[in-house]
C-alpha cells in the first residue's frame, strides 16, 4: 500500500498542487483566492463551463442512446463473428484520443469524405464532437452493461412473467432495475471521459469550442496564464471528486447480490421482427459510426495527389526538412512502443500492489482510496504535464533530461485501468481457498503462487493490455514532456495536423493508421484471452 | 493428540469459544454437535490457525500452537464447501499437500492413485473438479486432506450438502475408513444422526461453551441439560419437584428412575415413554396432530395445563386427531435434568 501511495503522491499531487500554488500564491506567499470570484465570473470562462458540462451531458446521453442497444444485442442475442465484432467496438476506446480526433477530421473535417461527397463539413460543428465521442465511448457501455446483462439470469424475468407480468412490465420490473446500477456507472465514466476531453476537442472543436480541458491548454500553453488555469484545475478537480464519489456509491451497489450464470446460457439467436430490426440497427450503427470513421483513416493514408500510394508511409522514414521533428517520424513508432512497455510495467507494479492491497482490507478509508486512483482519469492531464515540467526539474528530483518522465505519467493513466481490472477478480478469489492450501502446507507466498496467480493470470494480461493501449494514446501530459528529439506516435500526429500541407496531412493518417493496427492487433490479442466473468469494468 | 485448555476466541464483545477445554486422544473420532453460531467452526479454526486465539493454548502431540503457522502445523482440514482448486483437475488437487511438503513426482501419482482408490474414484485424476457431483467432491476433498498424512483431521459439516440416502451411506463408509486408517478426527456438524454415526465421542457446544461432552449412547440417554435434551429433538420437558420415586409436574405426577437426584428440576420424558390408554386411565389429553415417520406414528397431545406432550405409538394404535386418550409414564424413559433456571 505505501508504494502506490508514494507514487500517487509524488508523481500527481505534488505536481498538481504545485502547479496550483504557483498560480494562486504571489511571490510574497499569499494566497489569492479572490481570484477565485474574477475568473468565474469571466463571461468566456463561463461559457467554457456551460460548453463542458452540456456536451458532456450531450455526449453521454448519445452514447447511451446509441450505445445500450448494443448492449442488449452483444449480450442477449447470438451470431456469427461476435467475438470479432465485440474487439472491433473495442478498438476505438483503446485508440489513443488523438486518432479519434484524427478518424473524424478524416471524415467529416475540410476534405474529408462527405465533404468530397456532398461537401457536407461537421469539424467546426458541435457534431463532430458528440460523434466522435459516442465513436470513443461505445465499448464503455457495451462492456459495462452488457457484460453484466450477459449473465443476468432470464428466469427471473420468466419467474415475473408467470407471476402475471407481461413482457415489457417483466422487463421493466426485474431486468432494469438489476441494470441500472451498471448503466449509471458507465453513464458515470462517459462522463467522465467526455468532460475531460482533450485531443478530440482540440482536433474537431476549432477555436469555436473549447472545453475546461481545452481552456487550461490554452491558458497555460498560449496566454501563460497560470492563475486562470489552477482555478479551471480545480474546479475540474472538484467536479471529477464528486462523479467519482457518485461512481464509487453506484459500484458498491452493484456489487450486491445479484444471481449472475454464464453469459453463454443467456444469448440466443434472434427471432422475431423485433429482435432482427434492432440486430440490424445495431450494426447498422457500429457500420457508421465506428468502421466507417476507421475506414476513412486508412483509405486517407493511402490516397496520395496521385492516386492511392505509399508515399505518405515512405515519408515518415525521412528526416522532416522543415525541423519540426529533429528524427525520422519512423523512429517515433520505436520510441512509442519502449515509452508503453515501461510504462505498462510501472503500471502493473503500482496497480497491482495497490489491488491487492484493497482486496486484503476492506473499510471507509480503503474505498476512498480506491476512487482516488480514478482521479487522474478526470483530472487534467495538461495539467499534471506542466507540473512534472516545473516539479521534477530540481533536486531531489531531477528527472527533467530523464526520458523515464513520459513513462511516468503514462503510468498514471495506466494505473486506474490496472485497479479496475485487478480489483473484481482478486476480490472474486474466495479467502477460504487460500486457507485450504494453508492448512495443506502452503506457506503464504506459496499459497499466493499456486491459488491467486493461477486464477488472475487472465486478468493481469488484460490488464496490462489495457494499461500499455492506453499509455500509447496519453496525450494531454506527454505533449508537454515528451522531449523534440523522441516524440511519442500521438505527439507527432498532433503536430502534423497544426501544419498546413497535404503531405503532413497524409503522414498524420499514414502514422495514425499503424498506431490503429498496433492497437487493434494487441485488442485482439487481449479478446482471446478474456471471457467475461474474468474481466473487470473495461 | 490434541488438547484445547481454556481456549477463547472473541469476536467484538461476543465470545465465540469460551474457555473451551477439550481432549482428542489417538485414533479417536470426535464429534463437535451444536447449532450454528454455537461457535464449532471457530473451534476448528482455532486448532488449523485460521483463527488467532485471545486467550488459552491449543497442544498438538503436546506442543504448544502458539506462534505456529498453518501451514507447519500438519492438520488436515475439509471444508464445509470442500473448497476445491477450481483451476487443476482431481490429481492436482489431491497431489497438493504432497507437492507442499515436497514429495517427490512418483510417489506423488502413486499416492494419488492410492487415495483415489481409497475414496472411491478409482482413475478419476484427470477429471477436471467442475464436472464432478456434490459427492464426487465430497471424496475428492477428502483424499485431498487425507494426502499428505495429517497429525489431525477435521471436517467442518462433512457431509452437509449432500442428499439423505448418499449422506447415510457416506457416514458408514467414512467410519470404516478412519478405523482401517487409524486416523484422528475432529469433525464438527449440526446433524446429530450424522454426529452420533461417526463419532467415538460427542461435544455439543452452545454459544461457545460444551455444554455436554460423552460417548453418543451416553448423551442420547442421560442429555445433561434442557438445551441439550431441546438440541436433540427432545421437547417433553417440564419443571419438576423430585422426591422419592415421582416428581410433581404441572402434568401430574411422573415416576422417575431410582435414585434421582431430589428437589426442584426439570424432568425429561422421551417420547416412547409417554403410554397412551383410555381418558380414564390417566392424565386427560386431547390429540393435536400425528405424523407418520415410517417405524412409528409421532402423536401431539394437548394435555388440560402445561405444554404440549409428544408421545410415539405404532400405527394401528395410535390416535385420530381429535380424540381424547389419558397418558401414563414409563419411568424408564424419564431423565431429570439439573434446573438452569438456578
Amino acid at each position: 500500500m505505501a508504494v502506490p501511495v508514494a507514487f500517487f503522491a509524488v508523481f500527481f499531487a505534488w505536481p498538481v498542487v504545485s502547479i496550483v500554488e504557483r498560480g494562486l500564491r504571489t511571490d510574497d506567499g499569499a494566497w489569492r483566492f479572490g481570484r477565485f470570484g474574477e475568473t468565474l465570473s469571466r463571461p468566456e470562462i463561463l461559457d467554457v463551463l456551460w460548453f463542458t458540462l452540456w456536451q458532456a451531458l450531450a455526449s453521454t446521453a448519445l452514447t447511451l442512446l446509441i450505445a445500450l442497444p448494443g448492449a442488449y444485442v452483444f449480450a442477449r442475442l447470438d451470431f456469427p463473428g461476435k467475438g470479432l465484432l465485440r474487439a472491433v467496438v473495442t478498438v476505438p476506446f483503446v485508440m489513443p484520443t488523438v486518432m479519434v480526433g484524427t478518424a473524424f477530421l478524416a471524415l467529416v473535417g475540410r476534405g474529408g469524405l462527405l465533404d468530397e461527397l456532398w461537401a457536407v463539413r461537421l469539424d467546426t460543428t458541435v457534431w463532430a464532437i458528440l460523434l466522435a465521442h459516442v465513436f470513443f465511448n461505445y465499448a464503455v457501455v457495451v462492456r459495462t452493461v452488457g457484460g453484466l446483462w450477459a449473465q443476468l439470469d432470464p428466469r427471473q424475468e420468466e419467474a415475473a412473467r408467470v407471476l402475471g407480468a407481461s413482457r415489457w412490465t417483466a422487463w421493466r420490473t426485474v431486468t432494469l432495475p438489476a441494470l441500472t446500477p451498471a448503466v449509471a456507472a458507465a453513464a458515470l465514466m462517459v462522463f467522465l471521459f467526455t468532460a475531460g476531453s482533450f485531443a478530440v476537442v482540440q482536433i474537431l472543436g476549432g477555436p469555436a469550442y473549447s472545453t475546461l480541458e481545452t481552456e487550461i491548454y490554452r491558458q497555460t500553453v498560449d496566454r501563460f496564464d497560470l492563475t486562470t488555469a489552477a482555478v479551471l484545475t480545480l474546479v475540474q478537480f472538484v467536479a471529477v471528486g464528486a462523479v467519482l464519489a457518485v461512481h464509487a456509491r453506484t459500484v458498491r451497489r452493484r456489487e450486491s447480490a445479484l444471481k449472475l450464470i454464464a453469459p453463454e446460457q443467456t444469448a440466443h439467436r434472434p427471432r422475431g421482427a423485433g429482435q432482427w430490426t434492432l440486430f440490424g440497427a445495431v450494426l447498422l450503427s457500429v457500420a457508421l459510426l465506428i468502421l466507417l470513421p476507421l475506414g476513412v483513416l486508412v483509405e486517407r493514408s493511402f490516397a496520395t495527389s496521385d492516386g492511392y500510394g505509399l508515399a505518405y508511409y515512405r515519408a515518415l522514414r525521412s528526416v522532416d526538412p522543415s525541423g519540426t521533428f529533429l528524427v525520422p517520424l519512423a523512429d517515433t513508432i520505436g520510441n512509442s512502443l519502449r515509452y508503453a512497455l515501461v510504462a505498462t510495467a510501472l503500471a502493473l507494479g503500482i496497480g497491482g500492489l495497490a489491488a491487492a492491497a484493497l482486496t486484503r482490507r476492506a473499510g471507509r478509508l480503503v474505498r476512498g482510496f480506491d476512487s482516488l486512483l480514478m482521479l487522474p482519469l478526470g483530472v487534467s492531464a495538461v495539467t499534471v504535464g506542466f507540473g512534472f515540467l516545473i516539479t521534477l526539474d530540481e533536486p531531489p528530483l531531477d528527472l527533467r533530461a530523464s526520458w523515464i518522465l513520459v513513462p511516468l505519467a503514462q503510468a498514471l493513466v495506466g494505473v486506474p485501468f490496472v485497479v479496475r481490472t485487478m480489483l473484481p477478480v482478486l476480490r472474486a478469489v474466495d479467502e477460504r481457498l487460500r486457507e485450504a492450501a494453508a492448512v495443506l502446507g502452503a506457506s503464504p507466498l506459496r499459497a499466493w503462487r499456486e491459488v491467486d496467480l493461477p486464477l488472475v493470470r487472465r486478468a493481469l494480461l488484460i490488464a496490462a493490455g489495457f494499461a500499455f493501449a492506453v499509455s500509447l494514446g496519453e496525450f494531454g501530459a506527454t505533449v508537454f514532456i515528451a522531449r523534440p528529439d523522441n516524440p511519442t506516435l500521438p505527439v507527432a500526429v498532433a503536430r502534423l495536423l497544426g501544419r498546413p500541407g497535404e503531405l503532413n496531412y497524409g503522414q498524420a493518417m499514414a502514422l495514425s493508421t499503424i498506431l490503429m493496427v498496433v492497437c487493434a492487433v494487441s485488442l485482439l490479442l487481449l479478446e482471446r484471452l478474456r471471457t467475461d466473468r474474468t474481466s473487470g469494468e473495461f | 493428540m490434541l488438547t484445547l485448555k481454556d481456549a477463547t476466541v472473541r469476536f467484538g464483545d461476543r465470545a465465540a469459544l469460551d474457555a473451551v477445554d477439550l481432549e482428542v486422544a489417538e485414533h479417536e473420532t470426535v464429534c463437535v454437535l451444536g447449532p450454528s453460531g454455537s461457535g464449532k467452526s471457530t473451534l476448528l479454526r482455532a486448532v488449523a490457525g485460521l483463527q488467532a486465539l485471545d486467550g488459552g493454548r491449543v497442544l498438538l502431540g503436546g506442543a504448544d500452537q502458539a506462534g505456529v503457522p498453518v501451514h507447519r502445523r500438519e492438520v488436515g482440514l475439509m471444508f464445509q464447501d470442500h473448497q476445491l482448486f477450481p483451476q487443476r483437475d482431481v490429481g492436482g488437487n489431491v497431489a497438493f499437500g504432497l507437492r507442499m511438503h515436497g514429495v517427490g513426482r512418483a510417489e506423488q501419482g502413486a499416492r494419488v492413485a492410492e487415495l483415489l482408490d481409497l475414496v472411491g474414484l478409482p482413475g478419476a485424476g484427470r477429471r477436471a473438479v467442475a464436472s464432478l457431483s456434490g459427492g464426487e467432491q465430497q471424496r475428492v476433498a477428502l483424499a485431498r486432506a487425507l494426502a499428505p498424512r495429517p497429525r489431525l483431521l477435521m471436517l467442518d459439516e462433512p457431509l452437509g450438502q449432500l442428499d439423505r440416502g448418499l449422506r447415510e451411506r457416506l457416514v458408514v463408509e467414512l467410519r470404516q475408513l478412519f478405523g482401517r486408517l487409524g486416523t484422528t478426527v475432529l469433525a464438527v456438524t449440526h446433524d446429530q444422526g450424522e454426529a452420533f454415526a461417526l463419532a467415538d465421542r460427542v461435544v455439543v457446544m452452545r454459544d461457545g461453551r460444551i455444554a455436554q461432552a460423552g460417548t453418543p449412547l451416553e448423551v442420547w440417554q442421560r442429555p445433561a441439560s434442557e438445551f441439550v435434551a431441546r438440541f436433540l429433538g427432545f421437547d417433553n420437558v417440564v419443571p419438576a419437584t423430585v422426591g422419592g420415586a415421582a416428581a410433581d409436574t404441572v402434568w401430574g405426577k411422573i415416576p422417575v428412575p431410582e435414585g434421582s437426584a431430589r428437589g426442584e428440576g426439570q424432568i425429561l420424558v422421551r417420547p416412547a415413554g409417554v403410554l397412551l390408554g383410555a381418558p380414564e386411565d390417566g392424565l386427560v389429553c386431547t390429540v393435536e396432530a400425528r405424523t407418520f415417520r415410517g417405524s412409528h406414528v409421532a402423536v401431539l397431545l394437548r394435555p388440560a395445563e402445561g405444554p404440549l406432550l409428544e408421545a410415539e405409538c405404532a400405527l394401528r394404535d395410535a390416535p385420530d386427531e381429535g380424540d381424547e386418550v389419558g397418558v401414563t409414564f414409563a419411568a424408564t424413559e424419564v431423565v431429570v435434568l439439573p434446573d438452569e433456571r438456578r
